[in-house]
């Protein structure tokens, strides 16, 4: 009877250790939340989202750099989100469990492991300067593009890969070749959770900072793009600046809170909508 | 002595077991068969409360193991198992070596003291017939061993704790006709000293083993007798189909 | 018809399969291009040379040496193996000491008047060591010119100072970044190690599924708040707190960048750690209870080690995306380039050095260059960090019953 009270104790005090230690990790994430939306929410105004910046960066709204974030954003998915798909495809479909397989699926890993600051020496080295495209939302664009890629590669694969073999065989059966299976049969049933990688990686790309310092970001330029070889202002870019490197710091901050919040409801509404489509798209599947 | 009084048992809304009432001999074997999910391995993991750890499974009845029901208030789950061995469809070793793998059950049943685990691994391993086998290589991995020596790995690792009963969920299914037949031997030398239950789909098996059989049938027990009566002369049609292979 | 069109789409789909391999060697060939332009290249400023009196038996001087000498950390000749004279440091500024103007009359317009002044400086002082640049030399000179090494690998790694502005010879060492990456990156996850580690067995194990099914999404959003966020969060929040709670000059420290970090590696430990718990087959699990050991004593004796190499492979990603981590770093650790000696003195990390650094380097200098050497460090480390992973969890999945 000791040694069952002993066991019993001992893990009485684990399990409630842990479940302390993970409560500290959610009231974490709901301080950051928490003192983000308090000193944030006041500053959010139709102003601050509609206007130019004013007074070196003190006064006025972000609306330059909504704007470059959603250029940077719908630039890198249109080059992103084709050419991933059609490879999370190719990989899982077309290539044999071979040697070639396990490489690609390494080089896939690796790239999803370089940190972003090397994605932003690339992309200047390569886009801004060997390409010419100078600091451009198109070189912004494909830099974070690149950046985006494994993560959609990857959804595309597991969508695909927990899709039942009997729906191939289905339309095999049928006398369908493998593209046409592929497009009719296999790619509707994996596409909500292949749009849940989707919008999650634009989360992904509009926080994304160390790419785009060299590629595009400017530090202070209130007009909006004209063409895709402008450069742009963007939201994380601009509240590194306002945090760390504006004119007046104090006079900033405010400004910096305000960034912060819309940077972090972007993130927010990004994870419900993925969640929701996620739920959604699945359940019309299979009505 | 053990028993199950008006078993019945739900997965949610799914009832598995129907009011199952059941007196299991003593000291000797008892063989669950049934075509697949007629609730053979559910019933015989209500006598070591493995159920409880699925979510959503509510049971009502009793199941009395030496003058104790198990399903009363206050029961100590750890100790229970501790006294109720089992053996799985698929030899399922630790990632220890093979001495780490039979003292598993005394240490974290609090023994420590070093010359009585050494004893009781020898005796398990002898008990289970792997001793001649393993006593040179107690310390490699027992993930060297051969699937049959890996199941009897396992039946010396349930012995070890020393339990009156043993549970045998198809120990025998993953392994080749020599491993098979060896731990069948093996099953009839410790009904001397053991309880046994053993689920099976192979009806050879259970008539070579087994001193009792209950034929289970959609979560009901259709007919429980003497293992010789079973096979020749059941009472009921669905058995005697069951048994001859009219059955789907 | 169909069958052609058929072949492009597989042709499509082929070059697509191929576009991470070709964008890791597009990676590999531009870093590594720019990067190597740093190697075996003198560092000094374009046209500059060093020279000395021609009877010092120095010839050839390391670039850190001759800051320490300019710096007048060494003001002896006998410290860099030569005579017991003590140096005497000359640049162009210093020639009004010598001479005087009236001597020094019309060399504004006589180069090699000049020229031979500062060789007479040079010629008579046996001490003297002249920063000058190559069109100040005559073609009769006196003095002797000091070979300066060029970067190689050595003094890049082993250097002890990064200051590539410095003049007369920019320092190129990345032992006080690499030190502080590593540091700053390690403690870090030894902060977010039993936090994360808890989590993961609590979700995987413990919590029951409504809990899990809030935990989950809260994990999700801390992997997606921008790390410009959390940097925004730390300057604003944790740099005051660490300050006055060590009691510190400044509050940007190693430490406190340590802690952003870890609560930025936290979603990656925690999600590769869960999954490698929750992959450990079911039967053992059971077959672990059945002997009549605890919830607790199967996760700790059973479960844990049978996912330790999943659990190792989780720290080690751990590490490899805080080593990585650029922008959270840059704005709380306070980006000293010295090599560190305590978690609470500022550090800088290779991320942040590239970062802070690359907006102000000329294209085609060497600090660009010395830039994208750092880049190629940052990628062999994560590359390594990558193959190291896929290692252990090959190893794993072999060691793993059917």
């Amino acid at each position: 009877m000791k040694g069952r009270t002993k066991k019993r104790v001992a893990e009485l005090i684990a399990f409630n250790l842990f479940r302390i230690m993970s409560a500290s990790i959610v009231l974490v994430l709901f301080s950051i939340l928490a003192f983000i939306v308090v000193r944030g929410i006041g500053v959010i105004s139709w102003d601050f989202i509609s206007k130019m910046p004013e007074e070196g960066m003190t006064k006025g709204g972000i609306w330059p750099a909504i704007v470059g974030t959603m250029c940077l954003v719908a630039g890198s998915m249109l080059f992103a989100f084709p050419v991933g798909v059609l490879s999370g495809i190719y990989i899982n479909e077309f290539v044999k469990d071979n040697w070639f397989k396990r490489f690609v699926k390494l080089m896939t890993n690796n790239l999803a492991g370089v940190p972003s600051i090397v994605f932003g020496l690339f992309g200047m080295s390569l886009f801004v300067n060997t390409l010419g495209f100078g600091d451009s939302i198109i070189a912004g664009s494909l830099t974070l593009g690149l950046l985006a890629l494994p993560v959609i590669i990857r959804t595309t694969e597991e969508s695909l890969k927990s899709i039942d073999k009997y729906h191939r065989e289905g339309s095999y059966a049928l006398g369908a070749t493998k593209i046409q299976t592929i497009r009719r049969v296999v790619l509707p049933l994996a596409m909500p959770n292949i749009i849940t990688g989707f919008i999650l990686s634009i989360g992904r790309v509009s926080g994304e900072t160390a790419p785009i310092l060299f590629t595009v970001a400017a530090y202070f330029l209130p007009k909006l793009p004209s063409s895709m070889f402008d450069q742009v202002m963007a939201l994380p870019y601009h509240l590194y600046v306002l945090s760390t490197s504006g004119t007046d710091m104090e006079a900033s901050r405010n400004m910096a809170y305000g960034t912060a919040l819309v940077l972090i409801l972007i993130v927010l509404i990004l994870n419900l909508l993925a969640n929701f489509t996620r739920r959604f798209l699945n359940k019309k599947i299979k009505q | 002595m053990i028993e199950a009084k008006n078993l019945n048992l739900y997965y949610g809304s799914f009832q598995a077991l129907k009011d199952i009432s059941m007196k299991v001999p003593e000291k000797s074997v008892t063989a669950l068969i049934g075509p697949s999910g007629c609730g053979k391995s559910t019933f015989l993991r209500t006598f070591n409360r493995m159920n409880d750890l699925i979510a959503g499974v509510k049971i009502e009845g009793d199941i009395i193991v030496d003058d104790m029901n198990i399903y009363a208030k206050g029961v100590d789950v750890d100790s229970l198992r501790k006294r109720i061995g089992m053996v799985f469809q698929k030899p399922n070793p630790f990632a220890k070596s093979i001495y780490e793998n039979v003292a598993y059950g005394m240490r974290v049943n609090g023994v420590n003291d070093e010359k009585l685990i050494k004893q009781t691994v020898e005796e398990s391993l002898k008990q289970a017939a792997l001793w001649d086998e393993v006593k040179d290589n107690l310390k490699k991995s027992a993930y060297a061993l051969s699937g049959g020596q890996q199941q009897r790995l396992c039946i010396a690792r349930a012995l070890a704790v020393e339990p009156t009963i043993l549970l045998m969920d198809e120990p025998a299914s993953a392994l080749d006709p020599i491993s098979t037949s060896k731990i069948e031997e093996l099953i009839h030398e410790l009904k001397k000293n053991y309880t046994i239950l053993i689920v099976t789909h192979n009806m050879q098996q259970a008539a070579r083993v087994s001193d009792h059989t209950a034929f289970f049938y959609m979560g009901s027990l259709i007919e429980f007798n003497e293992t010789k009566t079973i096979f020749t002369n059941p009472e009921n049609q669905q058995t005697q189909n069951y048994v001859t292979g009219r059955f789907g | 018809m169909k069958k052609l069109l058929e072949k492009l789409t597989e042709g499509i789909l082929m070059l697509s399969g191929t576009v991470t391999t070709v964008t890791v060697l597009l990676i590999v060939f531009f870093l590594f291009k720019e990067g190597a332009g740093l190697f075996g290249k003198s560092p000094t400023e374009d046209g500059f040379t060093v020279a000395v009196n021609h009877n010092n038996p120095i010839d050839k001087l390391s670039p850190e040496q001759i800051k320490n000498v300019f710096d007048q950390n060494i003001v002896n000749w006998k410290e860099l193996g030569g005579n017991d004279d003590s140096i005497i440091l000359f640049r162009m500024d210093d020639l009004l000491s010598y001479y005087s103007e009236d001597e020094l009359g019309g060399i504004d317009t006589n180069m090699s008047l000049l020229a031979q002044k500062i060789d007479q400086v040079i010629e008579n002082n046996k001490g003297v060591i002249a920063f000058i640049s190559a069109n100040e030399i005559p073609k009769e000179h006196h003095s002797k010119l000091v070979r300066i090494e060029s970067i190689g690998l050595g003094s890049f790694f082993g250097g002890e100072v990064w200051f590539p502005t410095s003049t007369p010879v920019a320092q190129f060492g990345i032992y006080p970044l690499l030190m502080g990456t590593l540091w700053v990156s390690f403690i870090a996850i030894l902060i977010a190690l039993p936090f994360g580690l808890a989590a993961a067995i609590y979700m995987a194990e413990i919590a029951d599924s409504k809990v899990r099914g809030i935990l989950k999404p809260i994990i999700e959003l801390l992997a997606g708040i921008p790390s410009v966020v959390y940097g925004f969060f730390g300057l604003i929040v944790l740099v005051p707190l660490v300050q006055q709670l060590f009691n510190l000059p400044v509050g940007e420290t190693g430490l406190t960048g340590s802690i952003v970090l870890a609560i930025m590696a936290l979603p990656t430990i925690i999600t590769v750690a869960e999954d490698a718990i929750t992959r450990t087959p079911r039967s053992v699990r059971e077959a672990s209870l059945a002997l009549g050991a605890s919830q607790w004593q199967t996760i700790y004796r059973i479960v844990i080690p049978a996912a330790s190499s999943g659990i190792t492979a989780a720290v080690i990603l751990g590490i490899g995306r805080a080593i990585g981590e650029t922008m959270a770093v840059l704005m709380v650790t306070g980006n000293a380039a010295v090599v560190p000696h305590s978690m609470l003195e500022p550090m800088r990390t290779i991320p942040a050095t590239i970062a802070a650094e690359l907006g102000e380097a000329a294209k085609g200098s060497l600090h660009y260059d010395a830039l994208f050497a750092l880049g190629c460090v940052l990628f062999i480390i994560t590359m390594l960090v990558n193959i190291t992973v896929e290692m252990i969890s090959k190893k794993g999945t072999k060691n793993k019953l059917r």
